[in-house]
């Protein structure tokens, strides 16, 4: 089972840092067990471009589709028996503290 | 005259329904083909049961028939064989304790990755076997609204893939207050001064399950605090449905059965429903021991430091030692504000005040209390006492 995993900032962090685990263990861990396939940091969604096509014509936009104030940073896609081991690796990110993290399942047929 | 066919086939089926539903879900994977099957049996008892008699094991034959209708249902489907010849091998004897099916049902419908509200109407709806309409109606929602929540919470269950499984290790003990969570809020529900009993009932009998099913004493401490309170319903309001203190009530109306049970399987550990069943308990005894209970929320408190914690803690010793010294602590449980318009904070000052001798502060602050009091039961009790002392 597939899971798309969202590395997001929050309003609310953990403010005691010397909890934070490393995200290079966790970067490691994970590869070597085959529980994640890829994934990678994304730069701010100030340099973010929007598209769209509406009755055949272009129309792009300058930044995210929506403004919030939490917003997504990265993203890593798992593979794993089920929600709960899911829940199990992306505890151990280091942003699952300094920030959120949204488990999003792949679609199946 | 035997008893009637409809009481024997409603008592097989609270016995049997949830086994069958536990099972068939962990086979198939499929909760409504669970439910729908389960629900045919005991149509079919319901339709056969009168004519040919009781068979000897009606949860055996409901689970019969039941399997036969999903392997049917499965085949219609065309579905891969491994799961048909599970189906075809399943025992019809209850399996061993460790691999409960029932077991894995409540912890899958407890997830803490569903909210606590498709939590609770996933139990009730499958674990109690209630019908969607009822639940509703107790959750004050629409018949639709409820069906469309349960739907949305299996959906989750198979597209997020739940695991339909027990938690081991560090895990069980992170997972278990989610399903306390559950049990606390459908026993709440029955609780309330408003609320509806059966709902109570609900919540102990699936507690109790749940004792049986596991050892551990934070279950015995919750099922312990439930049968506790519950023993009282009967004697917690007067003839004209008001609200009754402690000390008011009848207590030759007090369930002995249920006192009797809880305080066998009291646990003496320090979990927060350990210790909030031992204080129950304290309660329930010829003689209140106020310093006993004071003690007991002492060691509450280290563990659950929350305000209304604190609040009682106060209570219990302004009876142990003085009205004075309870005040003084109420004061400093009030700081950060975590006790702001709570009825029962102002009700516990007025108490303790008009101890102290100060009578007029304390019908004022009971006619406050009666103010944000949630229900017209516990506002009547509020203002009743109010006027008993302006009485005095």
């Amino acid at each position: 089972m597939k899971y798309m995993m969202f590395v997001c900032t929050d309003t609310e962090p953990e403010t005691d840092e010397s909890l934070v685990p490393d995200i290079d263990t966790w970067v490691d861990e994970n590869d070597k067990a085959g529980r994640r396939l890829t994934g990678n940091q994304l730069v701010p969604p100030s340099s973010a471009t929007t598209v769209r096509v509406r009755g055949g014509e272009l129309l792009l936009t300058d930044g995210p589709f929506a403004e919030t104030k939490e917003v997504i940073v990265g993203f890593d896609i798992l593979e794993c028996a089920d929600l709960d081991e899911a829940i199990e690796v992306a505890r151990n990110h280091s942003m699952a503290y300094a920030g959120r993290i949204e488990l999003r399942p792949f679609h199946q047929d | 005259m035997g008893t009637p066919v409809d009481v024997v086939v409603a008592a097989a089926s609270r016995e049997s329904h949830t086994r069958i539903v536990a099972t068939l879900i962990r086979v198939t994977g499929d909760w409504d083909l669970a439910e729908d099957c389960a629900q045919e049996a005991l149509a079919l008892a319901l339709e056969r049961w009168p004519a040919e008699g009781v068979p000897n094991n009606p949860g055996g034959w409901l689970m019969t028939v039941a399997r036969n209708r999903a392997i049917d249902a499965l085949r219609r489907a065309n579905l891969e064989r491994r799961k048909l010849s599970e189906l075809a091998s399943l025992p019809l004897d209850p399996p061993a304790p460790a691999h409960d099916d029932r077991l894995r049902l409540i912890f899958t419908c407890c997830h803490p990755a569903l909210s606590l509200e498709a939590r609770v109407a996933l139990t009730l709806r499958t674990v109690a076997g209630m019908p969607a309409a009822d639940i509703a109606r107790a959750f004050l929602v629409t018949e639709s609204t409820m069906t469309r929540r349960l739907t949305r919470a299996k959906d989750k269950i198979a597209q997020a893939r739940i695991p339909y499984r027990v938690p081991s290790g560090p895990a069980l003990n992170e997972r278990l207050p989610s399903v306390f969570a559950v049990l606390y809020l459908l026993f709440s529900r029955g609780y309330d001064a408003d609320g509806e009993p059966a709902f109570a009932d609900e919540a102990i009998r699936l507690t109790r399950l749940l004792a049986q099913l596991m050892s551990d004493s934070e279950v015995d401490g919750l099922l312990a605090l439930f049968l506790l309170q519950h023993s009282r319903r009967a004697a917690r309001r007067d003839a004209d449905g008001n609200l009754l203190t402690l000390a008011e009530q009848d207590r030759a109306r007090w369930d002995l059965d249920a006192i009797t049970e809880a305080l066998r399987i009291l646990p003496s550990t320090d979990g927060p429903y350990a210790l909030q069943a031992s204080i129950a308990a304290c309660h329930v005894a010829e003689k209140t021991d106020w310093t006993r209970i004071a003690a007991l929320y002492d060691r509450l408190a280290t563990v659950v430091p929350s305000p209304v914690v604190l609040l009682n803690r106060a209570v219990a010793y302004g009876y142990a030692q003085s009205p004075a010294t309870g005040l003084a602590m109420l004061e400093s449980a009030r700081v950060g504000g975590g006790l702001d318009g709570y009825p029962l904070a102002l009700a516990a000052e007025a108490d303790m005040t008009a101890r102290a001798g100060d009578r007029w502060r304390a019908v004022s602050l009971y006619e406050q209390a009666a103010a944000v009091a949630p229900s017209p039961a516990e506002q009547r009790a509020l203002l009743r006492r109010a006027t008993e002392l302006s009485r005095n």
